[in-house]
Formats: structure tokens, sequence, C-alpha cells
């Protein structure tokens, strides 16, 4: 029998188990898949717990519920991978050998990495949305802070869903207007890009929001420290930006595993094949989503998209025929724009997110890079896709892998 | 849209970011430097051959990435490119500004 290990129950390992299970025949290839945790978390729904808007249950479920059945569970903490040995070595002692191994470790936030972030300020007037755990804090935070200068920042790039710490800001404009205090709240933007949007289309198109929201921007702003006596983000032109609250996205990097098996970059991200997604390690190996360095955004959507392109290359690779399908970096994202209102951006690696129709070309019924009210309730209604169709390698009807040029205004 | 520079025609974008590298050649590096205010050493060069290698492997380009890079550090980046540096290496280097997905 042979054996397939996938590291990682989070959104691409678990959705490569259910594709693979249904592939695969049981009595040829045994699937396992390692991960410490016992909980799944539906990450998009970290943006909403600051609000109050989801609560801590609406986002959480057993890993176990989404891992199919004649597929074994390791629930334990995988120490190094070792390509050569063909194996993964575990915490508990054990080694277990793969004849095809796909790293889905994705990635976590290391405010450690930038001077002063997880000091004493970190948790208290310092926050991070990219984990339960300061989602959780941040919306303790906020539902008794009394206003004053909230700073949302990006550390650096690639962060996670590029557009979520735009997204807060714009929630924590609705949120504050709603509570009556928008008056004694400033909210600043700080960026190491050039602006909050950075595409042609997408600034001509969108940069009013953040006029409507009276949002500020602070760009090209490369941060050194946080300086938690002064209360200020410092960057190395010695710029700064006081905060009353800080929300920040700190530096995002690869799982530890990756850095201790010493196959990552230096921000511990695999080098992978940004059409085939197989490794640049060693053939046995493939990588999909936040694990990856392919130049597209870290997403769920694009985990989605590259998960069934990779399902067909392990299938065709296991057949040793060439690995034919093709990964175009298709993203898709809902966007909140606040008071309920989104917008939907469609884009891949070549084509930046234009105005149009999605997913059915002329029609819609969603429409791209537009605020409107159905885009949010769309949003919404991604949470159950997520848990019921996504997951379990579903097909979402009208939405293919590869990004549709049909239904997009380029010009 | 088309611009002429150092007897060159080259294509750019709004921002003006060359939109195809293999119009860049050095004296185009250096006509965009001094557009920029700026005179470039050879330290300047060496940054600049860096991020190109870098953009050329589809590595994305960051500040701290530059100082870990051996070429230079974060202090002397700022010293060679005072302005938004790395807005204005990649612009004298003929690659696109760092961007997010919108």
């Amino acid at each position: 029998m042979k054996r397939l290990l996938i590291l990682g129950a989070g959104t691409g390992g678990t959705i490569m188990a259910n594709h693979l299970r249904k592939a695969l025949k049981p009595g040829e290839w045994e699937i396992a898949i390692a991960d410490a945790r016992d909980k799944h978390y539906y990450q998009p729904g970290f943006l909403f717990l600051p609000f109050g808007q989801y609560a801590p249950e609406d986002i959480v479920k057993p890993i176990t519920d989404f891992i199919p059945k004649d597929v074994v569970f390791l629930h334990k903490e995988a120490q190094k991978i070792n390509p050569a040995a063909k194996s993964v070595s575990f915490a508990d002692g054990e080694d277990y050998a793969y004849d095809i191994l796909i790293i889905a470790t994705g990635t976590e936030i290391a405010p450690e990495e930038v001077a002063g972030m997880a000091g004493p300020e970190w948790r208290k007037s310092v926050f991070d949305f990219y984990s339960f755990e300061g989602a959780l804090a941040l919306r303790d935070k906020l539902a008794t802070w009394e206003g004053g200068r909230l700073v949302v920042h990006i550390t650096e790039m690639p962060i996670k869903c590029p557009v979520a710490p735009l997204e807060f800001s714009f929630l924590a404009d609705s949120f504050f207007k709603e509570k009556n205090m928008r008056d004694k709240v400033s909210i600043t933007y700080v960026t190491p890009l050039s602006g909050a949007f950075t595409k042609p289309k997408a600034t001509a198109t969108l940069e009013y929001l953040l006029k409507e929201k009276n949002i500020a921007i602070e760009p090209d702003f490369a941060i050194e420290s946080v300086d938690n006596e002064k209360k200020v983000i410092r960057d190395y032109g010695g710029r700064e930006v006081p905060f009353d609250l800080l929300v920040t996205v700190p530096t995002n990097k690869g799982s530890e595993l990756i850095e201790n098996s010493g196959l990552g970059d230096d921000l511990a991200f695999v080098p992978t094949d940004k059409s085939t997604l197989q490794s640049k390690i060693h053939p046995d190996i493939f990588v999909i989503g936040d694990a990856t360095n392919v130049p597209t955004s870290k997403a769920g959507s694009v985990v989605h998209f590259e998960a069934e392109i990779l399902t067909e290359n392990i299938l065709n690779y296991i057949q040793s025929k060439d690995m034919k399908a093709a990964f175009d970096g298709h993203a898709n994202c809902f966007v909140e724009t606040g008071g309920g209102k989104a917008l939907l951006i469609d884009f891949n690696y070549d084509h930046e997110p234009v105005e149009g129709t999605f997913p059915i070309p002329g029609i819609g019924p969603l429409r791209l890079l537009k605020e409107n009210r159905i885009n949010h309730l769309g949003k919404l209604a991604f949470r159950w896709i997520y848990w019921n169709i996504l997951l379990k390698a579903r097909p979402i009807p009208f939405v293919t892998p590869e990004m549709q040029t049909a239904g997009k205004n380029f010009n | 849209m088309e611009k002429q520079i150092a007897g060159k025609t080259i294509s750019v974008n709004e921002e003006g970011f060359m939109t195809d590298f293999s119009q860049w050649d050095k004296a185009v590096g250096e006509a965009l430097a001094a557009e920029n205010n700026l005179q470039l050493t050879p330290r300047h060069w060496e940054v600049i051959e860096y991020i190109q290698k870098e953009y050329k492997n589809d590595v994305p380009l960051s500040i701290r990435k530059i100082g870990k890079s051996g070429v230079v550090d974060i202090k002397e980046f700022y010293e060679l490119f005072p302005v938004a540096p790395l807005k204005t290496a990649t612009k004298i280097a003929g690659i696109p500004k760092p961007v997010s997905c919108i």
C-alpha cells in the first residue's frame, strides 16, 4: 500500500484530503493528515469577531468533522520533514514514511520580528486580528475603548488576505459610527506599500472610500520598532505615527516545521512551482495555500482553486504523466466596505481586479469592484459555503479554478 | 504611455514605472535616477542589480528582505534612496513597484 501524507488540517489540507480520498482507491493508497490542533477556524471570521458581528462559536468546529472516513488523522505535532528519507518525524518520536507529501502548514503571525511589537503593550494597546486569540482580545478592548487614535498597520508583505486590514479600517469606521463615537476616533492606515490601493483600476475605482470614511493614509512606512512608552510606531527613516490603539498585521511567516526542516525561504515559505504546485525541494513534495511562495494572494479562495489543480497534478504524477494542470494565480475575494456593503474582486497572476459581472458573464448576479449589499450578503453566505461545500471539496456552481476573462471590463 | 529618456522611447504607466523591462538599460536607469534627484554610485548599482534579480525570480520585495540580502543594510538603503526607498529603487531598476492585490 502506498502512503500519502498531508501536513496541516487547515483549509488546504482538509480540501486535499477530501479531493484525494475520492480520487485514490482506499485499497491502494493510505491517506493521512497530521495536525497538532483539534479545532478548525473559519479564518475570514477573524475580521468580524472584534466587532462582535460573529461570536467565537460561529467560526470554530472540530477538525475531525471535515476529515473523510478512510483518512487517518494523526493528531500530533510534526517536527521535521526529511525529503531524502521520504519521511516526517513527529514529536512523539514516531516517523511516518510517505510516497507523496503535501505541505499545507499555512502561515503564522510573528510579532517578535519587529522590535517592541510583542512588548509590554501587546494585547493591551497593541493587537492583531490574524489569530483567534488576538481577534478575541481585540473584541474585548473595542467593547470598552473610549476613543482616540486608531492605527491600522501592515508590517510587511506578503500577508494572508492582503485586503483584511483595509476591511478592518472600513468596519471600524462603521462600528464607531454605530456607537455614536466616530468623532472621538481618528483612523490612520499605515502601509509599507505606496498606498491603500496599489493597482491602477482599484485605485481609480475605490480611492473615494478612504475619503468617504475619513481614513488617513501613511504610505511607504517600513516599520523599525513599536515604542511601548511613547506609544508610537517608528519607521527606518525616523518617521513616527502615534497611536492609542494599534491594530497591526505582524510579519507573516511559514510554519516553524518548515524552518526547522530548512526547507523555506527567509520567511519560511516553501519554494513552489507557481504553475504545477510541485515543490522545488523534491519531486515527491507538493505544496498548497499560504505555505507556498507563489506570487498570488494568501487566501482561502486561492487554496480552493489550487486544490483542484493540485489534485489533477498529483494523479498525473502518480501515473508518471505530465503535470498538465496549470494554476493561474486565481483569487476571488469579498471585501467588506462597512455599512452592510462589500466589494467582490476576481484576479490572477496576470490580471488585476477590474469591474464586471460574476460568476456568470454579463449576468452576475454579483458585481466586481463595486460596493453593494448583495456582495455583503455573499460574504456572509460564504461561511455556510465554506463549512458545507468548500472544505468537503464539492464544486461551487459556475466558479472555475481558472479565472474567466469573460464578463470583465479590462480597458 | 510612452516617454523619451536617455535617447530612447520607453513605455511607462501613470506613475512613471516602466512596463517593459526589455527597454531598460543602464543609461535609462541613470536618467530615471536623475529625475529622482539621485546620482547613482557603485553601491546604488549593487542594490539595483539585486532587486532586478529577485524580481526575475518572482520574489516579492520588501525593505526587510533587502536589509537581509547581504548587499546592503536598511540604514544604508535609506541613505542611498532617502525618499520612499523601495518605490524609488524599483522605479530606477525598471521593474514594477511592490503591490498588493488591489
